[in-house]
């Protein structure tokens, strides 16, 4: 069964007088456990896509169902319960709540979206910490903290509610190379680990081929001879 | 719970000048507040406690029609002796009712022999009066204490007039009347001291014996002027004085219309006037701390979502509900609320205590010297704290709304 399937997929919205079409007649599919990327140059649609899947946006057309759920349905607050429950998030910027530790800004989801008993969420952020590298890290507040490691704690967090599905809207666009393309080795690790889906967008070429799966999106449409596996 | 509190709070010392800068806004309304309803409070209770009880009594029981004529004491509106009788069982079958002091009222001239000053008189019967005025014999600043307040042949004489007059205690002077016929008649008391003025009607009044009194104007008959009356409860009055009145309705002039008239002290008094002025001024006091806290608190709180909009989008993002993106912004003011009220209510009742220990003084009308002595009533601090709470909730409703409603994609694009 698929995890992800998207059928002529339309996102139009309107700047002043005029509609923009972000996203036209989009088709894909993605299986569970797969590593995937959405590529393209700026305002190409590829965050339109992942915001779709992530209960964020509504498409305007088409159909969009994740995890077997039609989500293009959803209100706001079935969307929030969604997401919550399903779907873990990696940005761009980080993120990450200053006022908390690492360990709390993991914690977060487990206390102010699903409510684990203390002792599970003990010992699942420390499943986490130790998964990321991030252990010794564990009582700094992000300002204490470099970009990759932020983007570590980040992952851990979007991994700890048990999710199924995670989405990484350009998420080395704020590190250096070096960086970035640990962050990709740790989410392709994590996707080993606990068989979660990534799917992320990036304009970066030498990232977009770390994954398993492309889609290349131009100008609101996916490019003929995308969605190839390059593994 | 107590995760979302400590978020909060963390949240609170992430902006540590702006949230100290608020809560102290927070403290000095709490605190003006909290000493204003001491300081009048009780500049209020101990007038009110000097004009019941140091000569008016908490209540008056009248003849139909006295009061609107008290100014010439007209002997021709006292109570005739039956019906002073059916009203002072009523008011002995009254459970509220703690005591009840006869008064006979009337103007004299008052006479050293050789200067005369006219004064207003009290008959009064000593025992009664004592324990309806109880305040009465602390008035008396000269001549013979202790024991009943007079004895008959004694008149305690307002310190005015023996100023006026330059007599003291142990002196004789004469009480020239006018009797109801318009006869005069005069007696000579011997004054058994002095009493202090107090602010009010009555404050300056002098007081014989009301046999004396009633030997003075010739009264053939034991009438009565005014039935003084103390409730077990002042704050109660005018219940026990609307409820006396209906218990009473059945006693009636031959015009078949009530034959007595019942006013609570603060029909009597102008200084109910002053009591509900304090009350009002009170109440504005409680609406610009009202204010200050709410535009204080929403002042930050508006500030607080505003700094914090991508973070906002990112945990909606995550799956917060909404739901609890709001109580995170509610509990924020109410955690700024309480803190402020506490310090306040604390450093009110420090200040309250150090005006206490010092022992200011004051002057109101004729009385000098009157110490300060705020106090501050649990339930008071209690609604004032409850109110500042609640309206620092208030404050933080629009823009935690506004937080909890937020589009994620637009706040996470927020720059």
């Amino acid at each position: 069964m698929n995890l992800i399937c998207a059928e002529k997929l339309d996102k139009t919205y309107r700047a002043g007088d005029v509609d923009v079409h972000a996203v036209q007649s989009v088709d894909f599919v993605i299986e569970p456990a797969s590593f995937v990327a959405f590529v393209g140059p700026s305002g190409s649609g590829k965050s339109t896509v992942l915001n779709m899947i992530g209960c964020l946006d509504r498409p305007t057309s088409g159909t969009l169902t994740v995890m077997g759920t039609d989500v293009s349905t959803l209100d706001r607050n079935a969307s929030a319960r969604f997401r919550g429950q399903n779907i873990g998030f990696i940005f761009q910027d980080f993120n990450l709540i200053p006022v908390l530790t690492a360990y709390e800004n993991i914690e977060y989801p487990l206390i102010m979206v699903q409510e684990w008993p203390a002792a599970a969420r003990a010992k699942r952020i420390t499943e986490l910490l130790a998964a990321v590298g991030m252990s010794d890290q564990a009582h700094k507040r992000p300002d204490q903290l470099s970009g990759g490691q932020k983007q570590r704690v980040a992952v851990a967090r979007a991994l700890v509610a048990n999710t199924k599905l995670v989405l990484a809207d350009e998420p080395t666009a704020n590190l250096d190379h070096d960086s970035a393309y640990r962050i990709i080795g740790l989410m392709k690790k994590m996707r080993d680990e606990f068989g979660t889906t990534f799917v992320f967008s990036t304009h970066d070429p030498k990232i977009m081929r770390e994954a398993e799966l492309t889609y290349a999106l131009e100008d609101g449409r996916l490019q003929l001879g995308t969605g190839g596996n390059h593994v | 719970m107590s995760k979302v509190l400590n978020l909060a709070a963390r949240n609170l010392l992430r902006y540590r000048r702006r949230t100290a800068l608020t809560s102290l806004l927070i403290i000095i309304g709490v605190m003006a507040v909290l000493l204003f309803v001491a300081i009048t409070g009780s500049f209020k209770n101990l007038m009110v406690g000097q004009i019941t009880d140091s000569f008016v009594g908490h209540m008056q029981v009248h003849r139909r029609g006295y009061v609107a004529s008290i100014e010439s004491l007209p002997l021709n509106l006292n109570m005739p002796p039956a019906l002073a009788d059916r009203v002072r069982k009523a008011l002995s079958a009254t459970p509220a009712v703690e005591a009840v002091a006869p008064r006979v009222k009337f103007g004299a001239m008052f006479s050293n022999f050789t200067e005369t000053t006219s004064v207003r008189v009290n008959g009064i019967e000593p025992t009664e009066e004592a324990a309806v005025a109880p305040l009465l014999a602390a008035r008396q600043s000269s001549g013979k204490k202790g024991g009943p307040l007079l004895e008959r042949g004694e008149m305690l004489v307002p310190d005015l007039v023996a100023r006026g007059l330059q007599v003291k205690a142990g002196d004789t002077i004469v009480l020239v009347a006018t009797n109801r016929d318009g006869s005069v008649n005069g007696k000579t008391f011997l004054i058994r001291g002095t009493l202090e003025s107090a602010t009010g009607p009555g404050g300056r009044d002098g007081y014989v014996h009301i046999e004396d009194a009633r030997e003075l104007l010739r009264l053939q008959q034991p009438e009565i002027t005014e039935f003084a009356v103390r409730v077990r409860n002042v704050e109660n009055v005018e219940k026990v004085a609307d409820a006396f009145i209906t218990a009473t309705s059945n006693i009636q002039n031959k015009e078949g219309r009530p034959a007595i008239e019942v006013h609570p002290w603060q029909k009597l008094s102008p200084f109910a006037n002053i009591a509900s002025m304090i009350d009002v001024m009170t109440i504005s006091i409680k609406i610009m701390l009202v204010a200050i806290v709410l535009v204080a608190v929403m002042n930050v709180m508006v500030m607080a979502v505003y700094e914090r909009i991508r973070e906002i989008g990112a945990i909606s993002a995550i799956g917060t509900p909404p739901s609890r993106i709001l109580w995170l912004f509610l509990t924020e003011g109410l955690l700024m609320g309480i803190v402020g009220t506490l310090a306040g209510a604390i450093l009110s009742v420090v200040a309250i205590y150090g005006l206490r220990a010092a022992q200011l003084t004051y002057n109101f009308g004729q009385q000098q010297g009157l110490v300060l002595m705020p106090v501050l009533s649990p339930w008071d601090a209690l609604v004032v704290s409850l109110m500042v709470i609640a309206v620092s909730v208030l404050a933080s409703l629009q823009p935690a709304w506004t937080a909890s409603r937020m589009d994620p994609i637009t706040a996470l694009r927020h720059v």
